[in-house]
């Protein structure tokens, strides 16, 4: 007798797998990748390389550990590490890599439950953390290779001062040139990355454009100076974190008006604490802090079921 | 206008230019006594009786319900309980074919003069919502005696992959369709009447067009083609652009929703005085060579059908119906029901269950939706505890809208089993609301 297998239905599944959508990250990532490695050196790559081991052993140690199904192979272990990489000066020890990569991974991953049942962001709040126990090697940014320059301050650092003289031409600003993170300072190499997650359908292309057109209008309104403006889009972590990390599945709202809610939140915060709070850069903690606000707006937004009457 | 219903799946229609082919009598056909939703119909023969096809063997169980006919000549055998695929039991009878097919000679036209001769002509038929629900067709048209049909809509959407049974209809019996929409306009004080079909369908549409040009009441609304057009609500909204309320009926809205199948059946059978013993289906998949589709008595085999168009050999799931609805069933020897349109059959290969990752909160479920739900709730409702919050939560949550239509699973790129929890939610949700009664 013919054996059959009985399920239910649908009986057709879309070809797109989630550890598909995990790769199409990682090949979005890999052009601010290699734009960091070229402007800041080979040190970068040793940073990125630290972290997205980190991350992978890390959870694989995890899910052998409390005896759980491995999961490494959906590629979002990869992700974590890679962006959080991506978010850390070139200079960055080692060993503090490895400090946020495990962070990110076990306490803010795998204890809320593994992916999907993280809260927050865990790059995000790996970078955080980093931030405030090491301020002195993780914030602000080194200084591109191919420049010598005598100050370590960052373009942000430089406009939270009076002076704004010092700043690097917007062209350095687009193209990368400048003290940062290494991911977050070549706008071009994000941009393409941007647009081939659009292109593969992995992101909506509003998420990123509402919460850095939040920052412009808002920068615009308090300065008046449109140059300046534009030099608070492409300095610091915005447009890197707009598209990475504002757009995170996980610990964003899962429908469409609400992320719109949600990177309008972000902007508004990021340039809250870029004019007015003690940190030049408030990109992390803006998406960190709508993160938490999600499950809120989600409600807030639910969908209408047709015809639905209210309860 | 905004259309719903845009989750792209694969059409793989490749029945679509084959004209339907009669399959040779089956030495025996089982009849189940519950092809269609409501009570279950009364058998009204008895072992050793000689029947013919279009002899009444069952009548309605209830107001709910439709009659039963043999649908080859022979000899009743035995009256037997059946357990189908969806775990339900019913009583069947079994009926051994002479071969000869001889139609029932005392079958003759139904005389048809008004809407309650109509009604009563169709519960006589045997004619159950063709496009898969089932719903008995004449209770449908109860709502005309209350004056309640403003619109009718004619569903030829046939959204499902593989099926193409009613594209067939709307070629190869486009003459029963007119006279079809003809009679219910004659009898059903209606002012517009709605086809709709998917887009991919264009000789359908062409056909149809030309031969309704002339008929200013009936227009040809052109679907995308994109999944769940045919799903009643959506159709009904797609087409008339209202909107069904929450566990309501399209007669709500002033709507009566027919297949296409179900309307040249009608005139057919005004025509004919044969009442439903036959059926078209689309035999596709992954595991059938040659694709066809085949005019089958009600209560063959499955395994019938699938040895007329040459058995597979490597066979894995077997459907009745397409793949995103579709029943999957465990016994080969089923019989094929009033409501099948088609039967499908994957290899081996393609029925093992995908490799499932964790819920990402992607949120495609919730766009892909046709009916504005967020099944991401349902599934983590379901792991509440607690029998009153998780109630709570499902019911805020209109799990009950849920049609089953599977584009959330489809979409999902973590293969979560969306659908099959909706259902366990639904048992879970009325057993905790009987509980609640008592």
């Amino acid at each position: 007798m013919n054996k059959l297998i009985v399920s239910s239905s649908p009986h057709i599944r879309t070809k797109n797998e989630t550890p598909r959508v995990m790769l199409d990250v990682i090949i979005a990532l890999l052009p601010s990748a290699v734009a960091g490695t070229v402007i800041f050196g080979l040190r970068a790559l040793l940073v990125i390389a630290t972290c997205v081991l980190a991350s992978v052993v890390s959870e694989f140690l995890f899910n052998i550990i409390v005896k759980k199904e491995q999961t490494i192979f959906d590629l979002s272990a990869i992700v974590t590490g890679l962006i959080l990489a991506l978010n850390l000066r070139a200079d960055a020890p080692v060993w503090q890599c490895i400090i946020g990569s495990v962070f990110a991974i076990i306490v803010v991953k795998c204890l809320f439950g593994g992916l999907g049942c993280n809260f927050a962001n865990p790059a995000i709040a790996g970078r955080i953390f980093l931030l405030i126990c090491f301020t002195g090697t993780i914030g602000g940014g080194a200084n591109p290779a191919s420049v010598d320059l005598v100050t370590s301050a960052t373009p942000l650092e430089i406009m939270k001062g009076t002076d704004i003289v010092g700043l690097p031409s917007l062209m350095d600003m687009f193209l990368g040139v400048k003290g940062g993170a290494i991911g977050e300072t070549c706008i071009a190499a994000i941009l393409l990355g941007f647009v081939y997650l659009v292109a593969r359908k992995v992101i909506h292309f509003e998420t990123p454009l509402v919460f850095v057109a939040t920052v412009f209008v808002l920068a615009l309104v308090i300065t008046n100076d449109p140059t300046l403006a534009l030099y608070h889009v492409l300095a610091g972590g915005l447009v890197f974190g707009a598209v990475f990390m504002a757009t995170d599945y996980v610990t964003t709202p899962i429908t469409r008006s609400g992320k719109m809610i949600f990177a309008v939140g972000c902007g508004v915060i990021t340039t809250l604490i870029r004019f007015y709070g003690s940190y030049p850069e408030g990109v992390s903690f803006s998406i960190l802090l709508m993160n938490i606000l999600s499950p809120y707006i989600e409600k807030w937004t639910a969908p209408k079921a047709l015809g639905g009457k209210k309860a | 206008m905004f259309k719903l219903g845009k989750t792209k799946i694969p059409h793989r229609k490749h029945t679509a230019a084959m004209e339907a082919v009669r399959m040779p009598a089956p030495a025996s056909v089982l009849i189940p006594m519950s092809q269609h939703i409501g009570a279950p119909a009364v058998p009204v023969v008895k072992a050793g009786d000689k029947v013919y096809v279009g002899t009444k063997i069952a009548d309605a169980g209830g107001f709910v319900s439709a009659p039963i006919h043999s649908s080859v000549s022979g000899t009743v055998k035995k009256i037997e309980a059946f357990l189908s695929s969806n775990g339900r039991s019913c009583p069947a009878v079994f009926i051994e074919s002479d071969g000869e097919m001889t139609p029932d000679p005392e079958l003759k036209p139904p005389v048809v003069t008004n809407i309650d001769e109509l009604c009563n002509a169709i519960r006589e038929s045997g004619l159950v919502g063709l496009g898969g629900a089932g719903f008995p067709t004449s209770v449908k048209l109860e709502a005309e005696k209350k004056g309640l049909i403003k619109k009718i809509v004619i569903n030829g959407a046939e959204c499902e992959p593989y099926i193409t049974a009613d594209t067939r209809t709307m070629i190869d019996d486009a003459d029963y369709v007119v006279k079809g929409i003809k009679i219910l306009e004659k009898f059903i004080s209606a002012d517009e009447v709605f086809i709709g079909i998917e887009k991919n369908k264009p000789e359908a549409i062409a056909k149809l067009q030309g031969l309704f040009k002339d008929d200013p009441k009936v227009r040809i609304s052109v679907l995308p083609s994109t999944y769940p057009q045919g799903a009643e609500k959506v159709l009904v909204y797609n087409t008339t652009g209202l909107v069904i309320p929450e566990g309501g009926l399209p007669s709500d809205v002033g709507c009566l929703v027919m297949n296409v199948t179900s309307v040249a059946f009608i005139a057919h059978y005004l025509e004919t005085g044969m009442p439903l013993v036959e059926k078209c289906l689309t035999v596709d998949g992954s595991a059938v060579k040659s694709p066809k589709n085949v005019i089958v008595p009600i209560g063959s085999k499955v395994s019938d059908v699938l040895n007329f168009v040459g058995m597979p050999e490597d066979i894995g799931k077997v459907l009745y119906g397409g793949p995103m609805m579709g029943i999957a069933i465990y016994n080969l020897d089923d019989p094929i029901l009033k409501n099948n349109n088609a039967i499908v059959a994957f290899t081996k290969k393609d029925a093992l269950p995908a490799r499932q990752y964790a819920c990402i909160h992607c949120g495609r479920c919730v766009a892909a939706c046709p009916l504005g739900l967020n099944p991401t709730i349902y599934a983590k409702a379901m792991k509440v505890e607690d029998k009153d919050d998780r109630a709570a939560r499902l019911t805020d949550a209109k799990l009950n809208l849920c049609m089953e239509c599977g584009c959330c699973s489809f979409v999902c790129p973590s293969r979560r089993p969306l659908v099959e929890t909706n259902r366990l939610a639904k048992a879970d949700l009325r057993a905790y609301q009987a509980a609640k009664k008592n």
